[in-house]
């Protein structure tokens, strides 16, 4: 287990392994093979930051190039996967998934319940989310709420590379359409991560620190976050439980309601904008259903209602940071009613 | 100065930089001796009370509860009343001056688990100690060398220690064939084989005990003692909710209740302890060994196996140790056993008895493997 990957090998690791386990499991995107042969160049360039590096040498024609067509690759990702096989298909950037929204909206999330069950449509598609990366407007955003709020898709966002390779693999063998998000700020960080194979369950948040006084309920990059701004925290003795939710449908509702049960307070950090996203979802669950425990008001720490700037300072002010967390923390136990 | 002695953080596994200490068991003052507990500390996996290994009077606490202190780190001064304050304070201050948390790099230098291919199946085995006749260290159902955190050090002063993954367990194959204590007795025979070990002591917890008395029933020439704790093989009762639970349990909420019976002090199960038998149940291969093994080993609900009426013309020497408040497999099993049994029961302790009592099973351990 003592074994440190980043997230990234731990992406390509959970490709590669089922590649290996499950002949219908097939990956295509941009550039997954493209760069193979060219000067001094032995692999493919693996697509745009490289996660699928090293697939193409290894199992050849079942790692595609695809034109920059997103509503073509994705419709042909989808079709295969009703004829039998597991794709994996790579769309660059969240922000391009518009143009292939009847695809996966009236298309993918439909044929299970519109077929009478009879047809699944095991496909996952990779695409990469967030801000951080001064990619400006159209390459930055957080949309995972928008894939949510569609019955019949799965949406998964990782937050450490364990998780990463264990909700991959659980997302390939998942018989319905999975998205897949990659926060891409995070391919870089390390982790311990088994070289077994290995599956995480989807709506099975983990807690990601244990505490008394208030419940943090996060995903994705905001973890890591949250967990700096909860390290903070402590030094004053306030405790925060920190909740990675990883998946957000299905979302495991249990863990967050028995947490603020024990804490009476609620803060919800999302990366998002803020109308209609996890942070308000998480929200009005809690306080539908967990209305008697709370002892202040809910407090939620996300992105402005604007589009993500490409100032670098702008940008740095957009994304929720630790301080913001700690003061919204800091609200929610110093509420005297 | 030289009659000043130090409590240390100790370092339980090979993940643990730092502890923290929870309460203290003792005031200053007051006289302690080896083996008494002196206080709780609690690290991201478990937690468990410190047993002094000095013997004098607790003069200083250096750390205070809710401290997090370093492994290595200094919790408490003894000394007897000859030593002035000024020293004391003056060995302390010397201390947290020169004091230097094991870093990184030195924790790749301490014991790290090996793999060997037996009959085609990888098998992970942690040694620790040099010389005399080894011991082997055999874990229980759904366990790994983990088991043995607070025991393989401590028992590897004198001799070589090896504690290993069964088939089917923590990073060895998950391949099984059988699934019977019989398949089990055959790895550890092959096992000994590998390394290269003619006889050994057998400890076995829980299935484990069941593993190693079949060893020992099938080969004594190659048991020097037996050492059987909370085992199995000793009757047919077993707590089948316990094993069915555990095997069924997919989440951190339905895993939880089934951990918790292993111990007495039921507060020892962290949530790290639990997340990482859930990381160990997700793994492929796990789910499909566990119902193989609770099917051919605990068929029905029953030990499949029982070997009591062996016992008796065992050759070598047996130790039985219990914890009083098994929930697992009762300590009632413990009662009757042949003459050349020795029989020890601890007051107030669970199924994984070598955790929560661990000076004293190495206490007892270190005194019957002589």
């Amino acid at each position: 287990m003592a074994r440190t990957i980043t997230f990234q090998q731990a992406i390509s690791e959970a490709l590669s392994q089922e590649m290996a386990r499950d002949p219908s499991v097939i990956v295509m995107g941009e550039d997954n093979v493209g760069g193979m042969g060219a000067d001094g160049e032995k692999d493919a360039w693996g697509g745009v930051l490289g996660v699928t590096k090293g697939l193409y040498p290894k199992f050849g024609d079942r790692v595609m190039d695809t034109p920059i067509s997103e509503s073509a690759f994705i419709g042909a990702a989808i079709g295969a996967a009703t004829a039998g096989m597991r794709p994996v298909a790579e769309l660059m950037f969240i922000d391009f998934m518009g143009v292939c929204f009847d695809q996966i909206f009236n298309q993918a999330a439909k044929f299970r319940y519109m077929f009478g069950g009879k047809a699944q449509t095991p496909v996952v598609i990779r695409t990469m989310v967030g801000a951080g990366f001064r990619a400006a407007a159209q390459h930055s955003q957080m949309l995972y709420s928008i894939f949510t709020h569609i019955p019949g898709l799965k949406v998964v966002i990782p937050a450490t590379p364990y998780d990463a390779k264990g909700l991959m693999i659980q997302s390939i063998r998942d018989n319905d359409p999975v998205i897949f998000c990659e926060h891409k700020m995070l391919y870089t960080i390390q982790g311990e991560v088994p070289e077994e194979i290995y599956t995480i369950p989807f709506g099975e948040a983990n807690v990601a620190r244990d505490g008394k006084h208030v419940t943090i309920v996060t995903l994705g990059r905001m973890v890591h976050v949250a967990l700096e701004a909860a390290a903070n925290l402590a030094k004053n003795n306030i405790q925060c439980e920190v909740i990675d939710l990883r998946t957000t449908s299905p979302m495991d509702q249990d863990t967050v309601l028995e947490s603020v049960e024990k804490t009476g307070r609620l803060v919800v950090v999302d990366e998002a904008n803020p109308r209609c996203n996890i942070a308000t979802d998480v929200s009005a669950i809690v306080a539908q259903n967990a209305f008697g425990a709370l002892k202040a008001p809910i407090e939620m720490v996300t992105a402005p209602h604007t589009p993500v700037p490409f100032s670098p300072d702008l940008e740095d002010l957009y994304i929720p940071t630790a301080a913001k967390i700690e003061t919204a923390v800091l609200k929610a136990t110093g509420y005297k009613g | 100065m030289s009659s000043i002695l130090k409590l240390t953080m100790p370092k339980w596994g090979l993940s643990m930089t730092e502890g923290t200490l929870v309460r203290w068991l003792v005031e200053e003052g007051a006289h302690v001796e080896p083996g008494m507990e002196v206080c709780d500390v609690e690290t991201e996996k478990i937690a468990n009370a410190i047993e002094c290994n000095v013997s004098g009077t607790l003069r200083r606490k250096a750390a205070q509860e809710g401290d997090v202190v370093s492994v290595s780190g200094l919790l408490g001064v003894v000394a007897d009343a000859t030593v002035s304050d000024a020293e004391i304070e003056a060995y302390i201050k010397d201390f947290q001056a020169t004091f230097v948390p094991p870093s990184a790099e030195d924790e790749g230098g301490g014991p790290i688990p090996e793999k060997i291919e037996i009959a085609g199946r990888a098998i992970r085995f942690l040694k620790r100690g040099e010389g005399g006749v080894p011991v082997v260290l055999i874990h229980g159902f759904g366990g790994d060398l983990n088991t043995w955190l607070f025991n393989h050090e401590a028992l590897s002063g004198k001799r070589e220690v090896y504690a290993f993954d069964l088939p089917g367990h923590g990073e060895s194959s998950k391949r099984i064939d059988r699934g019977d204590v019989g398949e089990f007795a055959d790895v550890v025979g092959a096992f000994m084989d590998a390394i290269g070990i003619p006889k050994a002591h057998l400890v076995g917890h829980s299935l484990g005990g069941a593993i190693a008395a079949s060893v020992a029933a099938s080969q004594p020439k190659r048991v020097a003692s037996l050492t059987l704790v909370a085992s199995a093989g000793l009757g047919e009762k077993i707590n089948a909710e316990y094993i069915e639970g555990f095997v069924s349990a997919k989440t951190r909420n339905e895993l939880k209740p089934h951990l918790r019976q292993l111990f007495a002090d039921a507060d020892l199960v962290t949530r790290q302890l639990i997340d990482d038998v859930l990381k160990y149940k997700r793994l492929d291969g796990v789910e499909q060994a566990l119902l193989q093994i609770a099917g051919a080993a605990f068929s029905g609900g029953k030990q499949a196996l029982v070997l009591r009426d062996k016992l008796g013309a065992l050759p070598v020497p047996l130790l039985v140790v219990w914890g009083s408040e098994d929930r697992i497999i009762e300590a009632a099993q413990a009662r009757g056993l042949p003459a050349n049994a020795r029989v020890e029961v601890m007051a107030g302790r669970g199924h994984m008895v070598q955790m929560e009592a661990a000076a004293e099973v190495n206490r007892l351990l270190e005194e019957f493997l002589g």
